[in-house]
C-alpha cells in the first residue's frame, strides 16, 4: 500500500520478470529473475494489471480465459475443465461468448482475473483488484482470494481500498517515494496514524470511530465491526446480560 | 423546475440484445449532490451518458422515452452545446487530459467555443483556483499525481462553466487521501455554486456523507431513491450490494442488540458522537 507513485506497481514488475532490477537481484522460488525469461517466470508468477485493457484482447471470454492455457500446452479435456470452472467463480459464465470489450469495468477486470487465475499460478500478484467492483464482487473476491491462500499460493496485491484490507487482515508492506517505510500486520500498521498518513491512506472507519472513543477507556487498534459491537456491548452496564 | 428530467427513458446499445435500462424515470433539481450507485453492470454509466448527448450521438443505439437536461433535449442538441450545460469526469483522469500544460488543459474546451481570449483566462484562472491548482497551472499533467491530475479533470470541465457535473467514479483510481480532498473539492462546488452533483460510487464511505440523495439501480432499472440515512436502512439497498459505510454496519449490528444509536451515522465523527450518548445515558 502507498500513495500513487510511490513504486508498488514498478516494484511487483519485478516480482515476474518484466523489469529486471538494475542493481540487487531478485529471487522467484530460488530462481533469479535475470536468468529467464518472463513466459518462463509467468507459470509460476500470475499478474493482473491494474488496467484490464492493457491485458485483454481476445473476442470472446471464453478465448480469453483459454490463451494462456494453450499456450502452456494444456490438453483439451483439462483447458475446458479449468475455463468453466474458473468462469463459474468469477461469476463469468453467461459472458463466456461475448466480447471482453462490451463488458463493463468491473466486469473487464474479472475476465483479466480468470486468464490468469486458469492456469494455477503458484504466485498471484493483483494490481488494485478492487477497482470498479461492487461490494458483493469485492466479498466474493475477497473469500476467493482467502482461499487460494489457505490453500498455500502467495497472494501479493497492490491497493489502496484500506476497508477492503481490514476484511482480509494481511502483512502489509507501506511505500513511500520508492522506499519501503513500514512492513507488519495490519490492525499495527493501519491504527498508526502517522504512518497512514505519510502514506497517503486514511485510518479504517471504525478505527476513526474508536479514536474518538479512547477518553471513554477504549482501545485505539480496532480495525472490524464485529470486535467494535463487541467491545462496546461490554462497556455497557449489564453487558454481560445481554 | 427539475434540472435533469427523464420521463420511461430506455436505451439499448447497437448490437445488445436487451436494453442497459429500461422505463428510467427521474427528476433531479438544480443544486442536488446526487449518488448513484448500483452493482457493476445496472446500466448506471450508461444513464449519464445520456445526460450529455453521448448517447444518442457518439453511442449510437435505441433510446426511446423523453429525457429534458437543463431545459435542452440531448438528442437534439451537439455534443459540444450539451458539454456547455453538463461537464463530464471519467474515472481514470489520464483519459481525458492530453495537453502539455495544465493550463492548456483547462482551457481547451474554451478555446473551442471560440470565446475571447480575456474570457478564457479570467475562466481558466477561476477553475484552477476553485480547483486548488493555480500553481500546477504550467506542469505537464502527465507528470502530476493522480489525485492532482484528477483536480485538473475536475478543472477543465469547470471552465465550461456547466450548471451538472457528473462524476463516473472519479476517486477510483486515487490513494485514499487524494480521493478525499477530491470529495471535498466536489462538495465544495456544489455548496458553493450550487452546482449540480451526480457522483456515481461504489464506495460510499467517503462520499455518502456529502449527498443529499442516493439512487440505487439495479438491472437497468432505478430500485431506490431516498435521502442516505434512510437509503441504507432498506433491505433493498443491502440485497443488490451497494457497499454500505462501515460505520452504518456498526449502526445496524448495534441495533439488532436492542442499542439504539440517535441516527444513522454517515461519518466516523457522526458514530462516535451517538456512541457516546449511549454511554452518558447508560452511566445515568
Amino acid at each position: 500500500m502507498g500513495q500513487n507513485g510511490a513504486g508498488k506497481t514498478t516494484l511487483v514488475k519485478h516480482f515476474n520478470g518484466l523489469l529486471k532490477p538494475s542493481k540487487g537481484r531478485v529471487l522467484i522460488d530460488g530462481i533469479d529473475t535475470r536468468h529467464v525469461s518472463v513466459a518462463t517466470l509467468a507459470r509460476k508468477v500470475g499478474f493482473v494489471f491494474q488496467n484490464p485493457d492493457h491485458q485483454l484482447f481476445s473476442e470472446t471470454v471464453e478465448d480469453e480465459v483459454s490463451f494462456a492455457l494453450k499456450n502452456f500446452g494444456f490438453d483439451e479435456k483439462t483447458i475446458s475443465e479449468r475455463v468453466e470452472k474458473v468462469l463459474n467463480i468469477l461469476d463469468l459464465t453467461h459472458y463466456r461468448k461475448s466480447s471482453p470489450f462490451m463488458l463493463s469495468g468491473g466486469e473487464r477486470k474479472r475476465v483479466a482475473l480468470a486468464s490468469v487465475l486458469s492456469w494455477d499460478p503458484k504466485i498471484l500478484i493483483l494490481d488494485e483488484p478492487t477497482i470498479g467492483q461492487d461490494s458483493y464482487q469485492k466479498e466474493r473476491l475477497r473469500q476467493f482470494i482467502m482461499q487460494l491462500n489457505q490453500q498455500g499460493k502467495t497472494v501479493i496485491i497492490v491497493t489502496h481500498d484500506v476497508e477492503f484490507v481490514t476484511e482480509c487482515e494481511p502483512r502489509i508492506i507501506l511505500m513511500k517515494n520508492g522506499r519501503i517505510i513500514a512492513d507488519g500486520d495490519a490492525r499495527e500498521i493501519l491504527t498508526d496514524p502517522n504512518l497512514v498518513s505519510e502514506a497517503s491512506l486514511v485510518l479504517p472507519e471504525i478505527t476513526q470511530v474508536f479514536m474518538r472513543l479512547n477518553d471513554y477507556g477504549f482501545p485505539r487498534n480496532v480495525i472490524g465491526v464485529y470486535e467494535a459491537k463487541r467491545l462496546i456491548l461490554e462497556r455497557l452496564s449489564g453487558g454481560f446480560m445481554r | 423546475m427539475a434540472i435533469i428530467r427523464a420521463s420511461n427513458l430506455t436505451y439499448t446499445y447497437p448490437f445488445a440484445e436487451k436494453p442497459a435500462f429500461k422505463n428510467v424515470n427521474l427528476e433531479i433539481e438544480r443544486g442536488e449532490f446526487v449518488l448513484l450507485t448500483g452493482p457493476s453492470g445496472c446500466g448506471k454509466t450508461t444513464l449519464c451518458r445520456c445526460f450529455n448527448g453521448l448517447i444518442p450521438h457518439f453511442y449510437g443505439g435505441t433510446l426511446e422515452g423523453e429525457i429534458i437536461v437543463a431545459g435542452l433535449k440531448p438528442s437534439e442538441h451537439a455534443i459540444y452545446e450539451m458539454a456547455q450545460h453538463v461537464g463530464f469526469v471519467f474515472q481514470n483522469p489520464e483519459n481525458q487530459l492530453f495537453a502539455l500544460t495544465v493550463e492548456k488543459d483547462v482551457a481547451f474546451g474554451l478555446e473551442n467555443l471560440g470565446l475571447p481570449r480575456d474570457e478564457i483566462r479570467r475562466r481558466v484562472d477561476w477553475a484552477l483556483k476553485v480547483t486548488g491548482i493555480y500553481d500546477l497551472k504550467d506542469r505537464a499533467p502527465f507528470e502530476l499525481s493522480g489525485g492532482q491530475q484528477q483536480r485538473v479533470a475536475i478543472a477543465s470541465v469547470l471552465a465550461m462553466q456547466p450548471e451538472i457535473i457528473v462524476l463516473d467514479e472519479p476517486t477510483s483510481f486515487l490513494d485514499p487521501l487524494s480521493a478525499k480532498s477530491i470529495l471535498e473539492v466536489i462538495h465544495r462546488l456544489n455548496r458553493e455554486l450550487n452546482i449540480t452533483v451526480i457522483l456515481v460510487e461504489h464506495r460510499l464511505d467517503l462520499a455518502a456523507r456529502y449527498a443529499s440523495r442516493v439512487i440505487v439501480m439495479d438491472e437497468g432499472q432505478i430500485i431506490l431513491d431516498e435521502e442516505p440515512r434512510k437509503a441504507f436502512l432498506e433491505e433493498k439497498t443491502k440485497m443488490v450490494g451497494v457497499g454500505i459505510p462501515k460505520v452504518v454496519r456498526l449502526y445496524l449490528l448495534l441495533r439488532e442488540d436492542g442499542i439504539n444509536l440517535s441516527r444513522v451515522p454517515l461519518s466516523p465523527d457522526e458514530a462516535a458522537e451517538s456512541i457516546v450518548e449511549v454511554l452518558e445515558s447508560d452511566r445515568g
